[in-house]
């Protein structure tokens, strides 16, 4: 056992070295930080002479990973979203009904005149005058019924067509519910991550969890409250023909249209066509702008479709009204004074500069396909965050400080090699988390802290196995070579327990808990790593160089 | 001359008070179990909704201007407490306030936070605030869920591994300490009303992977010295064993609690009731290993032919992969 073959001898040395190098970005967190974000600046918009300065700080040949701080350490906003995934049901109905009519249209003679009526959001209703003409109805409607795209449903199709009395009903198929709930969860995802990449923050954790729910989580930012605002509204953006203007909210619109309230004037509110004449997702572009009276307006521009349908409109439509609606309420409601054929045209509101330029970003990035409720939110201030760190600093140090000193004073020479692997060991802890990118949150440092008491352990059963075969064993390098092999079984057991403890966490737990079970669990590899094969090296060395008659422990 | 926290050569007999200990433990035990149905836990908001707001003042705090200042809002039960550390010195009073959830599924509106933050400022203009929270029911309830889940989780995983390792009833004496560990320190948060948080559910997880560390590394050297001694009466050897382990089990506990305390001491108030936890939790572990773990084998008794295992009895099949 005290021979240890020259190529594990250098393995050993090898992956503690790279452990460190990896752990030594952390040192000059700041400058490796700074160099960082200028090498992707550069990336984006090219160099500047200071991007190019802060990149040159650090050498691009030293590993340039780094761990990152948890928002209860750097601060800023996290945010737990639940996606209302039925909304969009309501919308695959709405989207169904021209079709549907159509289809019913075709066997007029056996259903007679149709009409939609009110429904649960998620189903469509049909009153057929001739309730007979039912089967027939049913079947033109399950025409319509095309497969579901998914890996799970193949086969089964995207609606459920049923009838009640003079009552058609379709609803979208349970496969097909579920696979609208993924695709919308995915378009959410991506709507969200590209509202926050506009607003350029660093390293934004944006993560779908469980089923329905998006979890954001912003370092940096100053509240809770402007990332909802960024990211909570819809910013569904529609152009409606007008039907009337009026003071009554509770107007009934008739069919096919609906009441929207004005956004400048309280009091005023819009009977429009529901069916919009363009919407928000043939937009190529928006930027904030400033109308011919100075004021703060939004530019935007169609795609050719778009273009092509908002110019025909325009152009039949010159002297009546249409209206820009975002999210259910008008912006604006100007009058045509001539066809706009060029595909672009600007939003002129009751805006500040800011609004403006929100909006413009709530537009470029895309219209969310369903509301978000928000579960949970926080806001970590940077200083609080600051004051942790700094806290976590100082007592890790005194912790380190009382092991070491509590550690040569019980073992001496055999403690002071102990105390070389515990440093190395906790070099490894921050290599590995760079190296995976793993996030250091508050309980986090509370692991490596713990971790830094217990990694000596494994170190103390060997030590103390030595002192009792000490008094048995012939000669030091015998009881040393058992008291590695003895306690060896313990220390499996005693680790991989924690080490299933820490899965446990890792798995169930959420945000900190998950920082503290990361840090926990590779504490618990890297201090047995140190314990069996460092600590054991340098005794080996240390024997081989004085080759000891007698030791003590 | 060494530091030695125990004499290197031990004869302690830890189960003359057997009866007297275990008794104890198990008065401990009901006690907690009385405490939390009495007094209950001081749940944070992750686990029962709401808000909470840090507010950190140059001037001194004053809880009933506080109370007075935001109970014109309506927001029901409101419970503010001014939040202490060495750390802060004259000019950092620092303050908690906590408001129940308002609504059945979602986090707090803006308005309501804008509404309290706008009171607090009334009274105290240097007033800020350093971190707001807020969790609606809805999640909050999953985290209950998610935290019984991996509790329970965690004991399972230690009865299995206990018993392919040991035997069941090595299993059954760990998992009964894992339960006098946890039922103590759920009582002693019932006790001192410390808010018990997610964060509490880690330490009470890290106890367990404490714990069982502890018992285990008693337990390896039971089941070695079982091989040894094959005529040695079991209290006896228990005895040994225990007596053999308990250097280490007292540097392994003072090392950790060495680091503890440095991070109770000096770590902030953020996380002093994490820590706490831990201290506790590494106190009652180490007590349970010996008290109530051994304790319990030695009642149920243990099957002594051991040297026949060596090849493949049941229950021990995996116990000396590595040995």
């Amino acid at each position: 056992m005290l021979q240890i073959a020259l190529w594990k001898r250098a393995t050993i040395w090898a992956m503690v070295l790279i452990g460190l190098v990896l752990a030594m970005p952390n040192l000059f967190y700041e400058r490796v930080e700074r160099h960082n974000d200028a090498v992707q600046a550069i990336e984006i918009q090219g160099a500047t002479p200071e991007l190019a300065a802060a990149r040159d700080a650090w050498p691009g040949w030293l590993p340039n990973g780094l761990v990152n701080l948890g928002l209860d350490l750097r601060g800023g906003a996290h945010l737990l979203a639940e996606v209302k995934v039925s909304d969009v049901y309501a919308d695959r109905m709405d989207a169904l009904w021209p079709d549907v009519r159509d289809a019913l249209r075709d066997v007029r003679d056996e259903v007679g005149p149709i009409r939609r009526v009110d429904s649960p959001p998620a189903e469509l209703h049909v009153r057929l005058s001739r309730p007979d003409g039912l089967a027939a109805a049913i079947e033109a409607a399950r025409a319509l019924a095309r497969p579901t795209v998914t890996l799970t449903g193949v086969g089964s199709s995207d609606i459920e067509v049923r009838g009640a009395g003079d009552l058609l009903i379709v609803q979208l198929s349970e496969a097909e519910r579920l696979a609208t709930d993924d695709r919308t969860i995915q378009q959410s995802l991506e709507i969200v991550r590209r509202r926050v990449d506009e607003v350029g923050t660093r390293e934004p954790t944006i993560q779908r969890q469980g089923s329905n729910r998006i979890l954001i989580q912003v370092p940096g930012i100053g509240s809770a409250e402007e990332l909802k605002a960024l990211i909570g509204t819809t910013a569904r953006l529609t152009f409606h023909p007008v039907v009337s203007r009026t003071g009554n909210p509770n107007e009934a619109p008739g069919a096919g249209n609906v009441v929207y309230p004005s956004m400048e004037d309280e009091g005023v509110y819009y009977v429009l066509e529901k069916a919009p004449v363009v919407s928000g997702e043939e937009l190529t572009d928006a930027q904030p702008a400033f109308d011919q009276n100075g004021l703060p307006s939004v530019t935007f521009r169609f795609n050719p479709a778009g273009a092509r349908k908002f110019g025909l409109y325009t152009q039949e439509n010159v002297g009546s009204p249409f209206a820009i609606v975002l999210d259910d309420e008008v912006i604006s409601a100007p009058v045509i004074r001539e066809a706009i054929l060029g595909g672009s045209g600007q939003i002129t509101g009751n805006f500040t500069v800011e609004d403006s330029t929100q909006l413009a970003v709530l537009l470029r990035a895309g219209a969310l396909p369903a509301e978000l409720t928000f579960l949970e939110e926080r806001t970590i201030g940077p200083e609080l965050g600051a004051d942790s760190i700094e806290a976590g600093k100082i007592a890790s140090l005194a912790a380190f400080a009382a092991v070491l000193v509590f550690m040569w004073a019980s073992y001496g020479l055999f403690g002071f090699f102990a105390n070389l692997a515990l440093i190395v060991n906790v070099g490894l802890i921050f290599g590995l988390l760079s190296l995976i990118g793993a996030t250091l949150t508050l309980p986090g440092i509370a692991g490596i802290v713990l971790t830094i008491g217990m990694a000596v352990d494994a170190n103390v059963l060997v030590f103390e196995r030595i002192r009792e075969e000490l008094k048995t064993a012939r000669g030091p390098a015998r009881a040393i070579e058992l008291g590695y092999e003895k306690a060896l079984s313990a220390i499996f057991d005693a680790n991989i327990t924690t080490f299933i403890i820490a899965a446990i966490l890792f798995t169930m737990g959420s945000g900190p808990v998950k920082g503290f079970a990361v840090t926990l669990g590779l504490g618990i590899l890297t201090s047995v790593f140190t314990a069996i094969y460092v600590t054991r090296l340098m005794v080996v060395l240390w024997m081989e160089r004085r080759r000891p008659k007698t030791i003590t422990v | 001359m060494r530091l030695k926290l125990v004499p290197s050569e031990t004869n302690w007999n830890f189960f003359r008070f057997a009866s007297i200990t275990f008794g104890a433990s198990l008065a401990a035990m009901v006690l907690s179990v009385v405490l939390f149905f009495l007094m209950g836990l001081n749940f944070g908001i992750d686990f029962r909704g709401g808000t909470t707001i840090r507010t950190e003042s140059t001037q001194a705090v004053d809880v009933g201007v506080y109370r007075d200042a935001l109970s014109p809002l309506n927001l029901g039960d409101v419970a503010i407490s001014q939040v202490f550390d060495p750390g802060f010195g004259p000019d950092r009073n620092v303050a908690q306030i906590r408001i129940q959830a308002q609504d059945d599924e979602a986090s707090v509106t803006p308005e309501t936070i804008n509404a309290v933050e706008a009171a607090l400022m009334a009274v105290d203009p240097a007033i800020t605030f350093p971190s707001v929270e807020s969790v609606g029911p809805k999640v909050s309830g999953e985290l209950i869920r998610s935290a019984v889940i991996a509790v329970s989780l965690a004991m399972g995983a230690m009865l299995v591994y206990i018993w392919l390792r040991f035997e069941w009833q090595f299993s059954l004496g760990a998992v009964a300490a894992l339960i006098h560990d946890l039922t103590l320190t759920i009582g002693i948060f019932a006790l001192l009303q410390i808010k018990f948080d997610l964060a509490i559910i880690a330490a009470l997880l890290t106890i367990v992977g404490y714990s069982i560390n502890d018992t285990v590394v008693v337990f390896d050297r039971v089941r070695e010295n079982l091989r040894k001694y094959k005529r040695m009466d079991l209290k006896e050897l228990l005895n040994l064993s225990i007596n053999e382990t308990l250097s280490r089990t007292t540097m392994t506990s003072f090392t950790t609690l060495l680091a503890l305390f440095a991070l109770f001491a000096l770590g902030g108030d953020v996380i002093r009731g994490f820590v706490f936890a831990m201290i506790w939790g590494i106190f009652v572990g180490t007590y349970s290993s010996i008290y109530m773990a051994s304790n319990i084998v030695l009642m149920l008794g243990v099957k002594r032919d051991w040297s026949k295992d060596q090849d493949g009895g049941a229950g021990t099949q995996f116990a000396n992969v590595d040995a």
